[in-house]
């Protein structure tokens, strides 16, 4: 008896293996990828965490530095940080030094531009949440669905499109260099000390009573901060926006039909229940923000600084903050761009290849945090 | 219409109401007249799309979400006002209106705070005032017995049956006058509805209650008055017993007859 179920020959059997051995390759490729670049980093920066005294906590509490070599005649070599050098001499005077070499940025650690990426990526994401949520409430509650909106979306959309140098160089162009100031003066001419003082030399005269002056904020974490949040902010709004369409309509029916007004709906009855998806959406957001280059190294970035954030300030309380906004600061990407760019030396490697790595595992847990807390949001939505 | 008995104390009048979703194109209800009666129960019957819902929606001016919806003829009266007269606040409205709706709709909160969400909405912040009134909206719903011992626990934690419950609290600690019902046991088992509707029986005697149904056993076992409607318009209406037992309209006695709907 013929089985009526026997396999055809035919193309189209072999069209599927194919297209399943075709399909399967090109997602094994994409993991071997993956793990190749996450093996390479860790398995080269991870010896920088550590050195012969176990963990190397240095790394992570000291800012860059210049480092010292010292060779002693019979080839034995002190590595010194600049800023221990002069300690190190007096407390060694008996060993003979042939031969002296410094290599930049090798020394020292990656505090400072941990850091600074800590304050750019915090500012930035209290800016653009705040902005940020407060677009998605009128978009989502109170604009009326026409033109008007439909323009707004497609801003935003161009806004998410627009290459992150651009941001970069908008910000260096709007925040760093041009200030307006507003300054009206009807009764009397700057006098020549303000001039000097306030606005600079490079001024434009602005009909009569303001000045435009090329010398706005300058190379600052508050320039930074703010184009980083004109950056994300497109991300934001969107997300913000479908978490606010994602609360149930009964919720702000019912909240309508007890005698809520629309802001209090909106406060008691949607919001709290938009916020976890807000909370993924800026994570989200904080990942981007503290991986991108671009938009700061012109913005807020600066290669090299003896001190930390705000320890330079000697104001207090409101004056320290404003000095704080004010100075540049070194930020993660930067810095390994910085160093990227260095001379190859045995010395400078450990430097490049940590930091690579230290980078690449807090961006790699931001964004597991990320999905992790999305999935349990997820989880616990089950409304 | 052809019945239109004089009712002694109406709390919602309604006068020629018309309403439109698409700014008056089309009319969704047509020309309705009637009285509904003060504390009593009035069931809208009607087949599937025939304006229950959206007639009832105008009473507490849940279309003004709408941007396209009006009345666009007539005028609703409540409590002998105009709702729609510009000088009428929706939301004072809705404190007097409440309304519960056809999927039972709690708060991701606790049984309390979803009884008190009116009630803080209102700015009442005194912790045994609303104690006082969450415990007496709950008895008001027959659910305090069943809840008393987990105020404080989640309202999504509770059945089908005592959520749609938790909902008619939530709306009476708001002390209305009118409420509302959408088919509130539409998504509910027959045992929980059998409770829903005891529960309705006593709230008459406080409330002015309106009641969507499509179940037509629903609307004879628990309402005064019925109304029916047919595509917009209001066919007939009468006392629920005269409506189920002698029908006036053809259109009427072959829909309670099952012959459409
Ligand atoms: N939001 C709305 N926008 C436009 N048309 C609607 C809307 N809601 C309901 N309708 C229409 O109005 C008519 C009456 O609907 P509805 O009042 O929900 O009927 P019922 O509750 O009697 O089943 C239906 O034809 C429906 O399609
Ligand atoms: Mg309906």
């Amino acid at each position: 008896m013929s089985n009526p179920f026997a396999e055809t020959k035919g193309g189209a059997k072999r069209a599927e293996k194919l297209g399943r051995i075709g399909f399967g390759i090109a997602t094994y490729m994409i993991i071997a990828f993956a793990i190749t670049i996450f093996g390479i980093i860790t398995y080269q920066g991870l010896p920088t965490l550590f050195n012969s005294d176990g963990f190397n906590s240095e790394f992570l509490t000291e800012s860059p530095q210049t480092l010292i070599v010292l060779k002693e005649g019979d080839g034995t070599v002190h590595k010194v940080s600049f800023s221990n050098i002069e300690k190190w001499k007096a407390d060694n005077p008996e060993i003979q030094i042939e031969e002296e070499k410094r290599f930049s940025y090798a020394g020292g650690g990656i505090a400072g531009p941990l850091i600074g990426t800590a304050l750019l990526v915090i500012i930035c994401m209290l800016i653009s949440l705040v902005v940020g949520i407060s677009a998605a409430i009128f978009l989502s509650e109170y604009a009326r669905p026409g033109n008007f909106l439909n323009t707004i979306r497609l801003a935003i959309l161009n806004l998410a499109g627009v290459p992150s140098i651009v941001f970069g160089l908008f910000g260096f162009g709007f925040f760093c260099l041009s200030r307006w100031l507003p300054v009206l003066r009807y009764d009397r001419d700057f006098t020549q000390a303000e001039q000097d003082a306030v606005i600079g030399f490079f001024r434009i005269p602005f009909m009569d009573h303001g000045y435009v002056s090329f010398e706005g904020w300058g190379t600052s974490l508050i320039a930074g901060a703010i184009t980083l949040a004109i950056m994300v902010l497109p991300i934001i709004i969107t997300a913000c926006e479908e978490s606010l369409r994602a609360v149930p309509k009964g919720f702000r029916e019912a909240s309508l039909a007890l005698g809520a007004s629309k802001w209090q709906m909106i406060r008691t009855a949607v919001l709290p229940y938009a916020f976890s998806g807000m909370l993924t959406a800026s994570i989200l957001g904080v990942t981007r923000v503290a991986g991108e280059t671009a938009p700061i190294m012109f913005t807020a970035a600066a290669a090299a600084k003896a001190t930390l954030p705000g320890a330079e300030s000697n104001n207090g309380g409101l004056f320290w903050l404003s000095d704080l906004l004010t100075d540049s600061v070194q930020a993660m990407p930067y810095h390994i761009y910085t160093l990227a760019k260095l001379p190859e030396s045995e010395f400078t490697k450990p430097m490049q290849q940590g930091s690579i790595f230290v980078f690449m595992v807090l961006v790699m847990s931001l964004a597991g945090l990320s999905v992790f807390l999305r999935n349990r949001i997820r989880k616990s939505l089950k409304w | 219409m052809s019945t239109q008995e004089v009712i002694s104390s109406p709390i919602i009048t309604l006068d020629d109401v018309s309403f439109s979703y698409d700014m008056g194109k089309t009319n969704t209800i047509k020309n309705v007249s009637f009285d509904i009666p003060e504390k009593q129960v009035t069931a809208f019957i009607g087949p599937s799309g025939c304006g229950k819902s959206t007639l009832l929606r105008c009473f507490n001016r849940m279309n003004d979400l709408i941007e396209t919806a009006k009345v666009t003829s007539g005028k609703i009266e409540i409590m002998g006002q105009d709702i729609n007269a510009p000088t009428v606040d929706a939301i004072e409205l809705r404190k007097q209106v409440g309304m519960v709706f056809q999927k039972y709709n709690p708060f991701p909160k606790s049984i309390f705070e979803n009884v008190a969400y009116g009630l803080r909405i209102q700015g009442i912040k005194n912790k045994s005032d609303l104690a006082t009134a969450v415990e007496k909206s709950l008895r008001g719903a027959a659910l305090w017995d069943e809840v008393k011992d987990r105020l404080n626990s989640s309202a999504l934690g509770l059945s089908g049956g005592q959520q749609q419950r938790l909902c008619i609290a939530r709306t009476i600690a708001v002390q209305p006058k009118v409420i509302l019902m959408d088919e509130p046991c539409s998504a509910l088992d027959p045992i929980a509805t059998a409770k829903v509707e005891e529960l309705i029986n006593e709230l008459r005697e406080q409330f002015s209650i309106v009641i969507v149904t499509h179940s037509m056993q629903q609307a004879s076992r628990i309402s005064d008055r019925t109304a029916f409607f047919y595509l917009g318009e209001l066919i007939e209406y009468s006392d629920t017993t005269d409506l189920f037992s002698a029908p006036k309209e053809k259109r009427t006695e072959d829909y309670i007859s099952g012959r459409f709907g």
